[in-house]
């Protein structure tokens, strides 16, 4: 019983092994990429293993505290350079190796030529509440 | 409202008894329950049990006859069978074994374990493990399916049972329930319908690690080592009778793991201070430990123990015999190394440790002794 989160990045992270852009797949490749990761929430909701998920839009800016009584200063949208996360998943699994096995199958979502992305995830363990017997 | 649920597994068991099956008995207490919330402050029953009973049979009845294709199970209702020869004691008993089952996963055992025994809602089960209500009534669903098949009057398995009432008392207090208190509940149910001595050991560890709980967290949610608890704040009551618990497991001569653990617990909470710890009787308690479950994490408290009963240089020779990636081994050389006078090495440990804690209130204690060392 841990929570993981299942990071999927627009750039950032090492390019997927088959790397072609959407626009770029036929609309019936994206329907059945859509597909499977519906089927997929749907399938971890069933195994109660499903927190949450959601997707953000690539543009994001930076926000810094510019001191008493001054508006905030905004920087940005850097869409070329930084790294951009597209979208998260929350898991609630019993093993850090099943965590594991459910991101593997996250990317292996069809893509292009109806082939798997082989795109890369980032799993991070959210920190938990410490155990009340530790001596 | 404890009380009510308390009432729940001799509930189960009985509609169990009388023909229904487990996840069907157990829907239809669900729902007598919510019932009872509701009607009970206006209107209190005689007899609260057979109040239950009535109605989750009611609702049972309603359920099943309202399923077509399972109309056949009218028979079995309308011949209501006479009360089995087994008492209600150890239906309660049953039901533990039912819900730890051996073939569910341990996150749905707990869920089966909190509801079915511990006569919790789904809703508030879901908000203790911070997971969405319809993810944890899949949870529950698919555990009562996966034990549908297991008959109700085959004995389990006490360890098991153990293991899970442990999950659920160390996870603590991340909802609204107290779930800390919940096991040691459901642990003292248990106590008094079995006589496994490991039983009492697990509730007399619960209750010495409870008895602490206030002084364990400083007022800005830190985490107080127990080492700079305040003592004077410890629950004393319940200190002695989880002592009293333990000793009369201990007196029966089958030691097992909780039981050792409890015995530890009950050792630290025996000294007036810190420094009057009895080193050397936990050391030996560890060694118990080791001898009942050859757990890494065991010989590493064994190692901490050691440092503290023949130095620190024992405990990091102990130390280094073992496996440098298990959890918390940088904290407890951390900890060894600053003793032995090396402020230096411990501070870049404390450090390392930090980053490798998986829980945020140990980050920011092992964070605040790598800083404590280096600004001083």
């Amino acid at each position: 019983m841990a929570k993981y989160l299942l990071l999927k990045h627009y750039r950032g992270a090492p390019a997927a092994v088959n790397d072609v852009p959407m626009e770029k797949w036929t609309p019936e490749e994206i329907s059945a990429h859509v597909t499977y990761m519906r089927d997929f929430a749907r399938r971890l909701e069933r195994t109660g293993e499903f927190v949450t998920e959601s997707a953000l839009a690539p543009e994001g800016e930076w926000v810094r505290y510019d001191g008493e009584g001054r508006p905030p200063v905004t920087d940005g949208p850097f869409a070329e350079t930084k790294d951009l996360i597209a979208g998260w998943m929350v898991i609630d699994v019993d093993s850090h190796e099943r965590a594991i096995e459910l991101a593997g199958e996250l990317s292996a979502a069809p893509g292009a030529g109806g082939r798997p992305i082989h795109e890369w995830l980032e799993v991070r363990p959210f920190l938990a509440a410490p155990p009340l017997i530790t001596e | 409202m404890n009380e009510i649920r308390s009432l729940v597994p001799a509930v189960i068991g009985i509609l169990v008894r009388r023909g229904a099956d487990f996840a069907a008995a157990e829907d239809a207490v669900q729902d007598a329950l919510v019932e009872a919330v509701r009607v009970w402050p206006d209107d209190p029953p005689r007899d609260p049990k057979g109040w239950l009973v009535t109605v989750a049979w009611r609702r049972f009845v309603d359920a099943t006859r309202a399923d077509a294709a399972r109309r056949r199970r009218e028979d079995v209702i309308d011949a209501e069978p006479p009360p089995g020869p087994a008492s209600a004691t150890d239906d309660t008993l049953r039901l533990y074994f039912l819900c730890a089952h051996p073939s569910l996963t341990p996150s749905s055992a707990v869920a089966l374990t909190l509801r079915a025994v511990g006569g919790l809602t789904t809703r508030q089960i879901a908000a203790a493990y911070l997971v969405p209500e319809a993810t944890m009534a899949q949870r529950i669903s698919r555990a009562k399916r996966t034990v549908a098949g297991v008959r109700f009057d085959q004995p389990g398995d006490v360890a098991t049972v153990l293991r899970v009432l442990y999950l659920v008392f160390n996870e603590g207090y991340s909802g609204d329930v107290d779930l800390a208190a919940e096991a040691i509940r459901l642990t003292r149910q248990l106590a008094a319908v079995s006589g496994h001595p490991e039983v009492s050991g697990l509730l007399a560890l619960m209750l010495l690690h409870h008895a602490r709980h206030a002084s364990r967290t400083a007022p800005d949610g830190g985490l107080v080592p127990l080492a700079e608890q305040d003592r004077g704040r410890w629950d004393t009551a319940m200190i002695a009778e989880g002592v009293e618990i333990l000793q009369a497991a201990l007196a029966r001569d089958r030691l097992g793991e909780f039981q050792a653990q409890a015995a530890i617990a009950a050792l630290h909470a025996d000294a007036p201070t810190a420094a009057e710890t009895d080193w050397i009787q936990i050391l030996e308690w560890y060694d118990e430990l080791v001898r009942l479950t050859d757990s890494p994490v065991v010989l590493l408290n064994r190692a901490v123990a050691l440092g503290e009963a023949d130095g620190p240089h024992a405990g990091l020779a102990a130390l280094a015999e073992l496996d440098p990636s298990l959890p918390r081994h940088t904290a407890a050389a951390a900890y060894l190394h600053e003793r032995a006078g090396d402020p230096a090495t411990a501070a870049r440990l404390y450090a390392e440790a930090a980053r490798k804690a998986t829980n945020l209130a140990e980050r920011d204690h092992l964070t605040r002794q790598a800083a404590r060392l280096n600004t001083r």
